[in-house]
């Protein structure tokens, strides 16, 4: 099954939702309104040409210059059996980030979403227990985000008055 | 979580009890927790906590030039750290096009199938260590100790090794090198017999492991399993067969499967691929006989350093060693993501590049990270000494689980 035949299909069925289709390094990558993932992934997992059943990643990507989509949510789904990837993205607004979960879908996808909650504050409408996972609960800030510097420019346990920092 | 779970009647205890199996346990083989709730010896309920050995590897690698990021891979799954090295050279080199010599991707088999045997050997080692058997370990060790003087002779670490560069390695495997190989392959077949003796029709291993901690093939699938934890689950899927790199499609092999995904499965499998991965450097050695010897990288002088005796004298040369260490090679524009078959499943780099020095995103698919989330539903209703073994044959590596 070609990148072009599953792009077809998708065509079919949505039509004017699925768009920005490209082909970076052989696979297949489009995007898709925000409302509309759950139903772009239960389609391709549901359909049995395209068995799209696992999910492989989900992530998310902070473009801070696309005014009212500055988070993009990543996910990339794979047909087993015949060893085939795509990559699904859908954008979101910063100052609202609410993105349907998968995890009811996928089950891989619930610590995926967590940790994308942490790092980058997309909030999953519906996930079973959308808390930190790896930093500190008491962190009131999302790291990744492009505005936070590497290091906490606040902490003072490094600073050395003999050598500087 | 719900806690102190008012239990029902007929059971040992009238509440579960709260026992924390800490990130600091001799049993849990790396920095992750495990709250349980207990009713006398069985678990009710297990919520995993994660997140004490986070060094913020994404964050970090976006300020890096693209090969300073070698070392920050090293330290995902460090039992077996050359595959995550030569998964990351191997993404940017898809990245910038780049296309390697026969010798070179030969080289990075053996490199990668050694330390596949390496993290196989802990991970079996350290099962039988688990129920009780420590002489495997101890004997087993002396084996990981010859890989890390291979690895020692070509790139100077031993654990967290940085070993090759973006287009092949930094320098050519010496005589010594190929001859610690040559002896490894002569000496480790039999002590690997000695070791399957001693576990694999052993009574008591066998009554510990055999259907314990098992999963089907669909849960697994959902959770989004891969490596030795799906194939005992009974899935083909391996990224060297299904998605081949570094000319693995040149190389006969076959995937071990099991049946039930049980921990003796996951025992067995793991065995066996140590075993394949044995073949697969006896014919990668064989197959390097007939090519050039002197050839250890691509020819792409934007990214692999040029030899230090033209850096001194030619000009050209002078020019890329300064643009590659300073970071200012033009890299294209694009996203890209590549996988490799690590020690515990499908390790993916996907990579967004906008054109600079560094990275724009960079995230590691970590398999451990995404099948330790399986771990409540698996150990329900298990006994605590049956959720430590599960917990050790999953092969946990808190490195890989945090990033």
């Amino acid at each position: 099954m070609t990148n072009e035949e599953i792009k077809q299909k998708l065509i079919d069925k949505f039509g004017e939702l699925v768009y920005h289709f490209e082909e970076p390094y052989g696979m297949l990558t489009f995007e898709t309104e925000t409302n509309n993932n759950l139903k772009v992934m239960t389609f391709l997992n549901d359909d049995s040409d395209l068995e799209f059943t696992y999910l492989n990643d989900l992530t998310a990507v902070h473009y801070p210059d696309n005014k009212g989509k500055e988070l993009a949510v990543v996910y990339m789904l794979q047909n087993i059996k015949k060893s085939i990837r795509i990559r699904l993205k859908v954008f979101t607004d910063i100052e609202k980030p609410d993105v349907f979960t998968a995890s009811n879908l996928f089950s891989t996808a619930n610590w995926l979403e967590r940790e994308a909650y942490d790092f980058f504050g997309v909030n999953f409408v519906g996930h079973p227990n959308l808390i930190r996972i790896m930093n500190v609960d008491e962190m009131d800030y999302h790291p990744l985000r492009k505005e936070y510097a590497l290091e906490e420019q606040t902490r003072t346990d490094k600073d050395d008055d003999m050598f500087g920092r | 979580m719900k806690q102190n779970i008012q239990l029902p009647e007929g059971s040992l205890e009238k509440q579960t009890t709260t026992l924390n199996l800490g990130p600091t346990h001799p049993a849990t083989h790396g920095v992750f927790q495990n709250i349980l709730e207990m009713d006398g010896e069985r678990i009710i309920d297990a919520v995993p906590t994660i997140g004490f050995i986070h060094r913020a590897f994404e964050k970090i690698a976006e300020r890096r030039a693209y090969y300073q990021i070698t070392p920050l891979t090293d330290r995902l799954n460090y039992c077996s750290s050359p595959i995550n090295n030569m998964g990351w050279h191997m993404t940017v080199e898809k990245l910038i096009g780049a296309k390697l010599p026969k010798r070179v991707e030969y080289l990075r088999v053996i490199t990668m199938e050694l330390s596949r045997i390496a993290d196989h050997l802990v991970c079996n080692s350290v099962i039988g260590v688990d129920t009780g058997a420590f002489t495997g370990f101890i004997y087993v060790f002396e084996f990981r100790e010859k890989i890390y003087e291979i690895f020692e002779e070509v790139c100077g670490s031993r654990l967290t090794t940085n070993i090759g560069r973006i287009g092949g390695f930094e320098r050519n495997f010496s005589d010594l090198a190929f001859q610690r190989i040559n002896a490894f392959l002569k000496e480790f077949p039999k002590a690997m017999k000695e070791f399957e003796t001693l576990f694999n029709r052993n009574r008591i291993f066998m009554e510990r492991t055999m259907g314990v901690g098992g999963i089907d093939a669909d849960r697994a699938l959902n959770y989004g399993f891969t490596g030795p934890n799906l194939r005992a689950a009974g899935i083909d899927y391996d990224v060297r067969v299904a998605h081949p790199y570094s000319s693995y499609e040149d190389f006969d092999f076959t995937v071990p499967i099991g049946t039930t995904g049980d921990v003796y499965d996951r025992y067995l499998v793991r065995n066996e691929e140590i075993w394949q991965s044995l073949s697969i450097i006896q014919q990668a050695m064989d197959k390097i006989k007939d090519l050039d010897p002197t050839v250890f990288h691509a020819d792409i002088p934007d990214f692999y350093l040029p030899e230090k005796a033209d850096v001194y004298s030619k000009m050209e040369a002078l020019i890329y060693h300064f643009k590659i260490v300073m970071g200012e090679t033009e890299v294209p524009v694009g996203e890209v993501y590549h996988s490799v078959e690590g020690g515990n499943g499908e390790l993916g780099f996907y990579l967004l590049s906008d054109g600079g020095r560094t990275p724009y995103r960079l995230h590691f698919r970590r398999p451990c990270f995404i099948y330790y989330q399986a771990y409540p539903e698996i150990v329900k209703g298990m006994m605590l000494s049956d959720a430590v073994i599960t917990m050790s044959s999953l092969n946990l590596i808190a490195g890989e689980i945090d990033a």
